[in-house]
């Protein structure tokens, strides 16, 4: 910390180091994910299938009144849980990665960046598999396809950054204790719920206020009618969140790398 | 052969000190404190940076103890350097501080050049992936190269001999293919200039480990070499100095042959509270009359021993088995000669001169009836005598040989 430009430098300079290790560790893990199982790859788009049919059901049987949204009421739930899917597993990101890399770390010397970039290559590529399932779903409720459509991954790399962000903030005490994880675990079914993720952003009352002031809100939000091509309404609050989502991600890196050789060490890896 | 001055220190460790909690909680509280007091703004006022050499020594919070203890030494190329010390003497917290997975608490550490660690083999494995992939994953980890690894990889898969295994699974293997198929990697991978060994070269048949040996010693020609291990056998073969740790602290550090010494005599002398004597029935009692040790390499042992039977016995076979250290026999004589016990016998024994080096050695004697099966007496750790000729060695047993030469012969390879 008394250095900060050499500081700077060598966290560079491992970043990219770890780029071999981090394709290998991914690798490694998609390779090993499905080998075990029967219907494989299948499993990666149920869940997804899964909540949508649910929600759909829920909304047309007038068991829950959602209102209007944009777009058919399917495509726009898909989009938003997968969305709201890529945030949370962004979120729970260091603290994966770190426990599947427990072993490594404790007893072999290597960049560590390597396990972040490997399970951030993981949510990736869970989230493109899953989004092969918006076409089909778009196509068949005829969902406009506009030039708005070239921003949805800068819609998705602002969520991934914020959820990595936070989670890299929350890392050091949730390795120490897993409190924060159970934390996580209870809060995170809610804070969808809270979020205009199935329902679309209320006008008026609570749901406004929490629409404006959650942070995920404005992303989850502005993404999914870049991607639907409807007017983006929340553009203010997604840049100030974005803002504040890059200011996160650096500060987590750096709490990142100071604090892992002392966590390690206190973990009993 | 370049002067000392002339090859460079890889290593280089100042008055290391490194301090661990017994108990969980509050070694996760002080966790938190340690990472608050890294963190400039919110450092208190008597936090000092972690790693200065000049730093002051923290004090030691409730239930902390020093896991390592100022440790200081130098290591320079082509040199190797033996840790030895009983279980939780801080062998392995040293050696992970050496290796840069934990920071000490005071004093610096510098390494120069790639460190190289055989200490955890395997790790990366992944039991679902063949063993061919978890070779990559195992060499990425290790920070090499695709293409580094490739080249490599028959020569792998032929050391570790488990070609027709290498597309299997790894979790199909047995855990001595694993531990084979892991020093492989890390045997045939990495180049390093400081290696460090922990325990390694126990695995597989004579031929595999007489492999792993050769290799070793390649790799350590060409870097400066830290071993761990618990078995004086190997430290004495390959270390030119030994550094002793006793719960942290630096209990001697000097040539192998002067800091063994000092630590083999340190550990218990349970031989001489374990003198068991074991008598038949038809022996009354038995005592020592009188002991002449050998003195130097090359004299003999002679006693005399007192029996008493109640009624006329004869043995067969005197053993004298001498033993040293932790009962482990190095020497043994066999006489089958009858001896007639009756009443009060007085039976006296000599050797013949016994070639044996310097160290602190037991008697064990035993008497035999017509067969083994059949015990008269058997009286271990009987007594015990040091040698002191200046004989020194990794074996117990030195024997005398001459060697000439004739002047055109050629040599046998």
């Amino acid at each position: 910390m008394r250095h900060p430009g050499r500081l700077l430098a060598a966290m560079a300079r491992d970043l990219w180091a770890s780029r071999e290790l981090a394709w290998r560790l991914f690798v490694r893990d998609i390779s090993a994910q499905y080998r075990q199982s029967l219907f494989g790859y299948v499993w990666a788009f149920l869940p997804p299938l899964v909540t949508t049919a649910t929600w759909t059901y829920l909304s047309r049987s007038n068991i829950l009144n959602i209102g209007q949204t944009p777009i058919a009421y399917p495509a726009f739930v898909l989009s938003g849980t997968l969305l709201w899917g890529a945030f949370i597993d962004a979120l729970n990101l260091p603290l994966k990665a770190f426990n599947s890399g427990r072993s490594l770390l404790s007893r072999i010397n290597f960049p560590r960046e390597a396990l972040l970039l490997g399970a951030l290559a993981d949510v990736l590529f869970n989230l493109c598999v899953r989004s092969l399932l918006l076409i089909p779903v778009f196509l068949w409720f005829k969902v406009p396809l506009g030039p708005s459509l070239m921003l949805f991954p800068v819609g998705v790399a602002a969520l991934l950054m914020l959820g990595m962000g936070l989670g890299l903030l929350l890392n050091p005490l949730a390795i120490l204790y897993s409190d924060v994880g159970r934390a996580l675990g209870v809060i995170s079914p809610f804070w969808m719920l809270l979020t205009p993720v199935v329902y679309p952003p209320p006008a008026r009352g609570l749901g406004a206020w929490l629409a404006k002031w959650n942070p995920a809100s404005p992303i989850i939000i502005t993404t999914r009618d870049w991607l639907s091509s409807a007017p983006a309404n929340h553009l203010g609050g997604f840049l100030v969140v974005t803002g504040l989502a890059l200011l996160a991600l650096m500060a987590g890196w750096l709490l990142f790398r100071i604090t892992m050789p002392i966590v390690i060490e206190r973990s009993g890896a | 052969m370049s002067s000392p001055s002339d090859t460079e220190i890889l290593v280089h460790a100042e008055h290391v000190s490194k301090k661990f909690c017994r108990s969980l909680k509050r070694s996760l509280w002080y966790g938190v404190q340690d990472i608050l007091s890294q963190l400039g703004p919110f450092a208190r006022q008597d936090a000092t940076p972690i790693g200065s050499s000049r730093s002051r020594r923290p004090a030691l919070r409730e239930n902390e103890f020093w896991a390592v203890d100022d440790v200081s030494f130098e290591l320079r190329r082509g040199e190797c350097l033996g840790l030895i010390g009983s279980n939780g003497a801080g062998k392995t917290t040293l050696l992970k501080l050496l290796n840069g997975l934990m920071k000490p608490d005071q004093g610096r550490i510098t390494m120069r050049g790639r460190v190289g660690a055989l200490i955890a083999l395997g790790a990366g494995f992944n039991p679902i992936l063949t063993g061919r992939e978890n070779i990559y994953v195992n060499g990425a980890v290790l920070g090499l190269t695709r293409r580094e690894i490739t080249s490599k990889l028959e020569d792998i898969i032929d050391f570790a001999e488990i070609s027709e295994f290498i597309d299997a699974p790894v979790q199909t293997y047995s855990s001595g293919m694993q531990v084979r198929l892991g020093f492989s990697v890390a045997a045939n991978l990495i180049q390093p200039d400081v290696l460090i060994l922990d325990e390694v070269l126990a695995v597989g048949d004579a031929a595999f480990r007489a492999k792993c040996e050769r290799r070793l010693g390649e790799l350590m020609k060409s870097s400066a070499v830290i071993v761990v291990s618990h078995m004086a056998l190997h430290i004495r073969r390959l270390c030119d100095r030994v550094l002793w740790l006793d719960h942290g602290k630096e209990k001697g550090c000097g040539p192998t042959h002067v800091v063994l010494a000092e630590y083999e005599r340190s550990l218990p002398q349970q031989q001489q509270q374990q003198k068991a004597l074991v008598l038949s029935p038809r022996i009354t009692s038995a005592r020592i009359l009188t002991f002449n040790p050998p003195t130097r390499y090359g004299s003999a042992l002679a006693l005399e021993l007192e029996v008493t039977s109640t009624e006329s016995v004869t043995v067969h076979h005197v053993v004298i088995g001498i033993a040293e250290g932790e009962s482990a026999v190095v020497a043994q004589s066999n006489l089958e000669q009858d001896v007639e016990i009756c009443g009060k016998t007085t039976v006296r024994i000599r050797t013949d001169p016994l070639m044996l080096r310097d160290g602190e050695y037991t008697i064990n004697l035993a008497l035999y009836g017509a067969t083994y099966r059949d015990p008269i007496l058997r009286y271990t750790g009987v007594e015990s005598f040091a040698l002191k000729s200046g004989l020194e060695g990794a074996s117990s047993y030195h024997f005398g040989m001459m060697v000439s030469c004739r002047a055109g012969a050629s040599l046998l390879a």
